[in-house]
């Protein structure tokens, strides 16, 4: 019905003087916006099929492409805006949930662009991260309130278990299911080189990657797949998944026809079959019932992996990290309603969970104020995207940062926020084989490896610029920050001053 | 000696590795110009079905079979290489019937060309390996030399 037709988002501009018809870009595309017209030798296009994912852009070898945002518009209207509209449109085409990916995308404040970083000048020297040392090294767990000492007088060393990072960065939760194998693969090999870990989703963990287990965070969420008893063991931690910052109060779908081969087997679930994690966990109703499981996963591991309770960013959050912090998890990881996700109802992406500073800034501060932030390690998500937002973090109270967007983007991905279709062009967030083999690994983790050893060096001359040679003198240190631009509450929340003050 | 190997795990079957050496080849300087509505005649091939894909060139054997098959004396091995000399290929193609790979092909004017690896042109090394967007050609020392 020409109501129903909506004109394409993206227009595919082709420069006829560079192209040469080599196909690339046809043979590239999974969502076949591009054919070849062999009669005239001319390359033709199907824009409404385009996602904007610009794989054809990259590789033409030409340069003979570009994609560009369509300009055929309805009447502005502030209030009833296109997409609006459109969206309006389309609901009332299918009478469907509408579904998004990736991290929320609108104008909500980002307040790491508010916030300002100190440096030292005269009175107190900065540090020259090239010729002097510099530790970003982090450990993460449960500290010991006070130093104890045996019958002897001798310091009694032993400490909870502990996650070694290199440097106060992870790559997040990303299950094998919603990113391929090969995206997995790259993960699991840069933090290995790195010295960092990295999390494998609610989706198991493929047998190929137990190797990898030091650096391997194993999630337990609420569909429970892929849990048994060696794939507790072969991670050096546990997670046990609350709530993610793209979707909080809900839980996942991973559609049956991305289910298939080693993803069924990896999930223990018969190929085919929708993969539904419930939105609660369905033992879980209490802070008590939270205590049950994080004992009852330490009892599995022997109490020598720390477990994390990972939880989205909601109105609360401060007294339901408190509840956590006495629940016996070693780690708190929060994420940010800025957080991604392979698909989710974007009116919940769009419109649940608060910003993941001020999350940060009220947990920490109700930690201390409680006299319990020694009970656990606070890890942060949900739109990391720099080195600076790392700085910022730690000063805020983040013991590390869990990083996904900023990692699949190393990998290839140019946020067409389009996971859902399973058509990834860049095979990062696809099942599909012909699609999984364009990410091959050696690149991939050594584009990983690549962008944290260059955060690590920023981190390194962001610290050395404060004064600061320890990234643990950094942490909860809120007098490094300044806030532009905010107002007296937003300031009170995050406990900085304004600059000037 | 160095050698162009195909990783067919990472082949993605973009071709782009035909048209970066025909580019290379072409003496042009602009790609368009080079290969813009005019026959690509590539030395490197994307052999693909529903299922594999993989570049294939020249594998520049140690005991080449087409050298010992050309009548002309156009094919020779120099330094490992087997290079093509134009002004003396007269077109019989027996290369191209005896190479067990099918690397040899015919090339403009009727004469045959293949993979020298680029060592003569303005690439300096094997454009295929230098534009595969996946690594899936390498351009690597393996040993396996005699």
């Amino acid at each position: 019905m020409s109501v129903e037709y909506i004109y394409p988002e993206f227009e595919v501009i082709r420069n006829e003087n560079r192209c040469i018809c080599c196909r690339v870009c046809e043979r590239q595309c999974a969502n076949e916006v591009h054919r070849c017209d062999a009669d005239n030798n001319l390359m033709l296009s199907d824009e409404s099929k385009c996602v904007n994912c610009q794989r054809c852009v990259s590789l033409c070898p030409t340069h003979a492409l570009k994609i560009i945002k369509s300009d055929c518009a309805l009447r502005e209207n502030a209030n009833w805006q296109n997409d609006t509209i459109k969206e309006i449109y389309k609901q009332a085409s299918s009478g469907g949930v509408l579904l998004s990916s990736m991290g929320n995308p609108k104008s909500f404040p980002v307040y790491w662009d508010k916030i300002l970083i100190n440096a030292s000048q005269v009175t107190n020297p900065p540090i020259d991260p090239l010729r002097e040392p510099m530790e970003t090294k982090v450990f993460l767990g449960k500290k010991p309130d006070k130093i104890e000492r045996d019958d002897n007088g001798n310091l009694k060393c032993e400490l909870p278990p502990q996650l070694e990072l290199s440097m106060p960065v992870m790559f997040s939760a990303m299950s094998y299911g919603s990113i391929s194998y090969n995206a997995h693969a790259s993960l699991a090999r840069a933090s290995k080189e790195l010295g960092i870990l990295y999390n494998t989703g609610e989706g198991g963990l493929h047998e190929d990657f137990y190797c990898y287990g030091e650096n391997t965070i194993v999630q337990v969420a609420s569909g429970r797949f892929g849990v048994h008893k060696d794939y507790l063991e072969a991670g050096a931690a546990v997670e046990i998944k609350m709530g993610q910052g793209a979707k909080p109060g809900i839980g996942g779908h991973l559609p049956g026809a991305k289910i298939v081969g080693d993803v069924s087997r990896t999930r223990m679930i018969p190929e085919g079959s929708d993969a539904i994690s419930p939105a609660p966990h369905h033992d879980i109703y209490s802070i008590e019932d939270l205590r049950q499981l994080v004992f009852s996963l330490k009892e599995a591991t022997e109490y020598k992996k720390p477990v994390i309770v990972k939880v989205a960013a909601v109105h609360n959050i401060a007294a339901i990290a408190s509840g956590i912090a006495r629940s016996g998890a070693d780690i708190i990881a929060i994420d940010g309603f800025r957080g991604g996700t392979g698909a989710a109802p974007t009116r919940i992406r769009d419109n649940v969970g608060i910003p993941i500073e001020l999350a940060l800034a009220s947990v920490d501060q109700r930690l201390r104020d409680e006299g319990i932030r020694n009970n656990v390690s606070l890890v942060v998500g949900g739109s990391i995207r720099s080195a600076s937002d790392v700085i910022k973090a730690v000063a805020l109270g983040a013991d590390a940062c869990y990083i996904a967007t900023a990692a699949l983007l190393a990998l290839g991905c140019h946020l067409c926020r389009t996971c859902q279709s399973g058509k990834c062009n860049w095979g990062i967030a696809t099942q599909n084989p012909d699609l999984v083999k364009r990410l091959n690994p050696d690149i991939g983790s050594q584009r990983l490896i690549n962008l944290m050893t260059a955060w690590n060096h920023e981190i390194k001359e962001l610290m050395g610029g404060m004064g600061i040679n320890s990234i643990e003198a950094l942490r909860g240190n809120r007098l490094m920050l300044r806030g532009v631009g905010l107002t007296g509450k937003e300031l009170e929340i995050l406990g900085i001053s304004h600059a000037g003050e | 000696m160095k050698r162009v190997y195909a990783e067919e795990k990472w082949c993605i079957g973009c071709h782009l590795c035909e048209y970066n050496c025909a580019f290379a080849n072409s003496g042009e300087s602009d790609m368009a110009k080079a290969l813009k509505n005019k026959p690509v005649f590539p030395r490197i091939t994307v052999e693909e079905d529903n299922k594999i894909t993989y570049a294939l060139s020249c594998r520049h054997c140690d005991d080449p079979i087409c050298v010992k098959s050309c009548i002309s004396g156009a094919l020779s091995v120099q330094n490992g290489v087997i290079r093509i000399d134009k002004d003396k290929c007269i077109g019989c193609l027996t290369c191209i019937l005896v190479c067990p790979y099918g690397a040899v092909s015919q090339g403009k004017n009727g004469v045959v060309q293949k993979c020298e690896l680029c060592l003569e042109n303005s690439c300096g090394e094997p454009a295929c390996v230098k534009g595969c967007p996946n690594r899936a050609l390498v351009y690597e020392e393996r040993g396996d030399d005699k």
